[in-house]
C-alpha cells in the first residue's frame, strides 16, 4: 500500500498515510486538489466505492475537515482521505459527477455544516430538518442547550441527578457537599 | 340552520396559497355535545372498551406497541387495536420524543382524528424532555401542542406500563373526563399559537379536518 503513498504524494501532494488496521488507511490531501485525487483513486486505483463523506469540525484549529471514505473492493481495502478547509469559507467542489449518490451527502453537509458545494444538485434544500431558521446546528460553536431553551416550553420541576455524586452522597454522606 | 350563530369565525389559513385556500375547512373545531344521563354513560361505556389507536410510530417509544400487539401482551384482549388512518382512530399514542418535524405531523393526524379522541403520552420525552432535553429539534412537553388525557412515565415504558396506561384511560373516558377534544376546542387559539411557534413552515390548514 506504501506505493500507492507514494504516487499520491507524487501526483496530489498527499501526506500522512495511516494505517489504521490492515484493511483501514487514512491519508490527508489538500482541498483545492481533492476531486482530481478522488478521480484518481477511482479510475485508476481502484477505489471505487465511495461508501462515506461527511465533514468534522475542528474549530481549534480553524478548520472543516472533510472524509471521504473510499473502497476498493478489489484489493479489500477501504482509503480515508482527509482535507482541510477554512471555517470562515466553507466552499468545496462537488463531486458528484464521480460519485452520483455524493450529492445527497453533500445537501447533508449543507444543511448541518453551512459547508457549500456549488452544483450540486438540490444542495440549497432542506435535508432532515424543516422550516429551520437557525445557524447549522452541527457546527461546533451552536449551543445546543441555549437554543432549546429558548425555543421550547419547559415543564418546571425537572431534576437531575449525576450518578457519580448521588453515589457519593450514598456511600459517603460525610464527604459529600 | 339555528347553530349558525354559535359558529366561531372562519380560520385565516395562512399557511395556504389563495388557490388551495377554498379546497380546505376553515371551520374551527368545537365542543362535543354529551347526549343526556345514562345515554351517555353508554356511549362512554362503549367507548371505553373499543380503543382504536392510531398506528402512527411517532418516536422509539412505537417500539413498545409491538410486543403489547403480539400474543404474549395481548392488547386486543382489552379491546385496543391498532388502525392505519387517523379517520378509524379515537385514542393517539405518542411514542415519546417529537422532534419539530414529527410534531407537524402530530398535530395534523391528531385533529384528522374523529371525536372523542383520546391522547396517550408515553415515556419521559414527552412529559418534560427526557434524555433530549437540550436538544435543538426536539420539544419539552408534548401538552403544549396538543391536550394529553394519560401520561406513561418511563424510558421505556414496559409493556405492562402501556396497559396499565389505557386501564387509566378506560377509567377516565368511563368518568366522562376524557376532556382533550374539549379542550382543545376551547383553548384552540393558543395550542394553535404554540404550534406555529415552533412549526415554522406552516403549509397546511389551521385546523386540518
Amino acid at each position: 500500500m506504501n506505493e500507492l503513498a507514494t504516487r499520491l504524494a507524487a501526483r496530489y501532494g498527499a501526506r500522512g498515510w495511516h494505517d489504521q488496521r490492515a484493511d483501514l488507511a487514512t491519508i490527508v490531501l489538500d482541498a483545492d486538489r481533492l476531486r482530481d485525487a478522488l478521480a484518481y483513486l477511482r479510475d485508476q486505483e481502484g477505489y471505487r466505492h465511495l461508501s462515506f463523506a461527511t465533514a468534522i469540525d475542528n474549530i481549534e484549529r480553524g478548520v472543516f475537515t472533510l472524509v471521504y471514505t473510499l473502497r476498493s473492493h478489489d484489493k479489500g481495502h477501504s482509503l480515508i482521505v482527509h482535507a482541510d478547509i477554512d471555517r470562515q469559507k466553507p466552499v468545496v467542489d462537488s463531486i458528484h459527477l464521480l460519485w452520483a449518490q455524493a450529492w445527497t451527502y453533500q445537501r447533508e453537509m449543507k444543511e448541518w455544516y453551512g459547508i457549500d458545494f456549488p452544483g450540486s444538485p438540490r444542495v440549497d434544500e432542506e435535508f432532515v430538518l424543516e422550516g429551520w431558521e437557525g445557524p447549522p446546528m452541527m457546527r461546533r460553536d451552536f449551543d445546543s442547550l441555549a437554543y432549546s431553551d429558548a425555543t421550547y416550553a419547559e415543564r418546571p420541576g425537572r431534576a437531575t441527578s449525576d450518578p457519580a455524586r448521588h453515589m457519593k452522597e450514598q456511600l459517603y454522606p460525610e464527604a459529600a457537599e | 340552520m339555528s347553530d349558525k350563530k354559535l359558529k366561531p369565525a372562519p380560520l385565516a389559513n395562512e399557511g395556504l396559497s389563495p388557490d388551495e385556500r377554498g379546497l380546505f375547512c376553515d371551520a374551527a373545531p368545537r365542543e362535543y355535545e354529551p347526549a343526556k344521563g345514562v345515554i351517555e354513560d353508554f356511549y362512554n361505556w362503549a367507548r371505553a372498551e373499543s380503543l382504536w389507536i392510531l398506528g402512527f410510530g411517532t418516536g422509539c417509544g412505537a417500539i413498545e406497541l409491538r410486543p403489547l400487539m403480539t400474543s404474549r401482551f395481548d392488547m386486543y384482549r382489552y379491546g385496543i387495536q391498532a388502525r392505519p388512518t387517523p379517520r378509524q382512530s379515537c385514542v393517539f399514542v405518542i411514542g415519546g420524543y417529537a422532534s419539530v418535524k414529527t410534531l407537524k405531523r402530530i398535530v395534523r393526524s391528531y385533529e384528522q382524528m374523529m371525536g372523542p379522541k383520546f391522547v396517550v403520552a408515553l415515556g419521559s420525552c414527552t412529559i418534560n424532555g427526557g434524555m433530549y432535553w437540550d436538544s435543538y429539534n426536539t420539544i419539552k412537553r408534548i401538552d403544549q401542542y396538543i391536550p394529553v388525557d394519560v401520561y406513561i412515565t418511563g424510558c421505556m415504558p414496559r409493556p405492562e406500563a402501556l396497559l396499565a396506561g389505557f386501564q387509566e384511560l378506560k377509567k377516565i373516558i368511563k368518568a366522562g373526563k376524557g376532556e382533550g377534544q374539549n379542550i382543545y376546542a376551547r383553548d384552540f387559539a393558543w395550542y394553535k399559537a404554540n404550534q406555529k411557534q415552533i412549526i415554522k413552515n406552516w403549509d397546511m390548514p389551521d385546523y386540518n379536518w
